[in-house]
């Protein structure tokens, strides 16, 4: 039992770092098709090792802590964004449940009754490792930074959670499992809460401070914004969590509203129990990549957002839809019942 | 030993929470006083996922260390606290708050004292709704008992912090057609 969770908890972060690692290679290659380039082809056939030689580099680097800062919290910093963005995988459901020499094991760490809220709180808890490292910087375009950070996760976490009520009000369940079971065969939500859905793949985009709302970092207005004075590792912990964040929110977009690991109308081809949830959980990893290369269309598309639209986008655009989508869930469910 | 686990995980809980608390009034610099306090919040979070009140521990992480906290420190940090820019209290002002401070922890320990009378048959009424005692603290028990039992305290709280809000929202606009006028 011990030994089956420890094995899904290894693969689950082995799974996280390794699709990240592979998703910085992924995101300059794309960068370089839709601005017509080449983009890294030195490293190994293709520019396949890149993300190893980038790895590398960064271990490699002096490491330097400005004399000013604050040692310990600076080093916090990337220490908790870096932790925040493992710990989500916990409780998505990454597949059905496996059927080995009469065992049956699910392919989810921890299937807790509150799975929603807990994903929500890690998603919440992210500010802290920005914030921490823009203070202990010491450094304005660092706090500047860290604050406009803060202030974006603040605003968009309340649409955010507003377009989980109404999901959680037509699933009924707060757990993941739950939700994802009661998508099977087509019924995926995002054909219920399209709105809900657009939503919040808006503050997906907002919470992971990716393009178009990525001013925490806005290198025109604040060099480098939180990670101005970080260097070495731990200036890779923090890009690197950016993109951990990227894989996990996707996987949580694909459960929440694509149906997780369901295949529609698989039951139709009477496949064996255990070929199924295999496939299910590649179909996952598709729905998944499908996302995170929809993360990278966007950077390389839009342009960046000034700040007050921000604010007005989350305020008073995104709040009061969530607010209309919750309302209209709400009355058409208490008719249909 | 096995029986007595959840006492001694209590206990070093307990501890932590009030070294974090003691902590939090004894850093010289607010921004630590702030992330102390958030270490306190975990520690009481961690005492109601021990209590089986899984939704309530959540709960306390999203909004207390989640976002209270989170604006705390955005506040303090635009502020640029300082240790030496923080001013000297005077003597008059200690005694106001020696003052203050004892009577609200007789206020805290008369309401402790009196609430482990009351606790028990709370604790006994329980069970006649919700089969299994280990439930008491999930959602859905929860919500049975806030929408149902309690529905009127509940929506008058609602209320409450509402006029809370629209509280806020009018004195932040007033001081904003000052500054107008002064222009």
């Amino acid at each position: 039992m011990l030994v089956e969770k420890l094995i899904i908890i290894s693969c689950v972060i082995g799974a996280s770092l390794g699709i990240a690692m592979y998703s910085t290679l992924l995101e300059r290659k794309l960068a370089a098709w839709l601005q017509d380039r080449i983009g890294p082809n030195r490293a190994g056939p293709g520019g396949m090792l890149q993300p190893l030689a980038d790895g590398v580099k960064l271990f490699f680097k002096e490491e330097f802590i400005p004399a000013n800062a604050n040692k310990f919290l600076f080093i916090m910093g990337p220490s908790i964004a870096m932790l925040l963005a493992c710990m989500g995988g916990a409780v998505i459901p990454w597949g059905n449940t496996l059927e080995i020499a009469g065992r049956t094991v699910s392919l989810q760490i921890a299937n807790v009754n509150i799975g929603v809220l807990y994903m929500f709180g890690v998603v919440s808890l992210g500010a802290y490792g920005i914030m921490i490292g823009g203070w202990s910087s010491n450094n304005k375009y660092s706090l500047m930074g860290a604050i406009r950070a803060a202030s974006q996760i603040i605003s968009y976490e309340l649409a955010m959670g507003l377009s989980l009520i109404a999901l959680i009000m037509l699933n009924g369940s707060m757990s993941l499992n739950d939700i994802v079971a009661h998508q099977i065969n087509g019924h995926w939500n995002v054909i219920y809460q399209p709105l809900g859905f657009l939503i919040f793949l808006v503050c997906a985009f907002a919470e992971t401070n990716r393009a178009p709302f990525d001013l925490p970092e806005c290198e025109t207005e604040l060099i480098g914004g939180y990670h101005t004075e970080y260097g070495s590792m731990k200036l890779g912990f923090y890009l690197f969590a950016e993109y951990v964040n990227m894989f996990i929110s996707s996987a949580l977009m694909s459960t929440l509203f694509f149906g997780g690991y369901d295949i529609p109308f698989v039951s139709l081809f009477g496949l064996s129990h255990n070929l199924e949830t295999i496939l299910g959980t590649v179909f996952l990893f598709a729905k998944i990549g499908g996302f995170i290369f929809l993360f990278m269309w966007v950077r390389w598309t839009l342009p960046r957002f000034r700040y007050d639209q921000l604010m007005n986008l989350g305020w008073k655009m995104l709040i009061p839809l969530a607010l209309l989508n919750l309302i209209i869930t709400a009355v058409v469910g208490l008719l249909i019942k | 030993m096995i029986a007595n686990l959840p006492n001694y995980i209590f206990f070093f809980l307990a501890f932590i929470a009030i070294f974090f608390a003691i902590m939090v009034i004894t850093a010289k610099n607010p921004i630590h006083s702030c992330l102390y306090l958030v270490l306190t919040m975990f520690a009481i979070a961690a005492n109601y996922v021990l209590l089986n009140a899984q939704f309530l521990a959540i709960v306390q992480m999203i909004v207390y260390a989640g976002a209270i906290m989170v604006l705390f420190l955005f506040t303090v940090m635009l502020l640029n606290l300082n240790a030496d820019s923080e001013p000297v209290k005077s003597n008059l002002m200690k005694f106001a708050g020696v003052i203050v401070g004892g009577t609200l922890l007789l206020l805290f320990t008369a309401a402790l004292r009196k609430s482990i009378g009351d606790a028990e048959p709370v604790m006994n009424s329980i069970p006649m709704q919700i089969p299994n005692h280990s439930n008491v603290g999930l959602i859905q028990n929860l919500g049975w008992v806030l929408f149902k039992d309690y529905v009127f305290p509940f929506e008058a709280i609602s209320i409450l912090i509402l006029s809370a809000m629209i509280g806020a929202v009018v004195l932040g606009k007033k001081e904003k057609v000052q500054l107008s006028t002064n222009d």
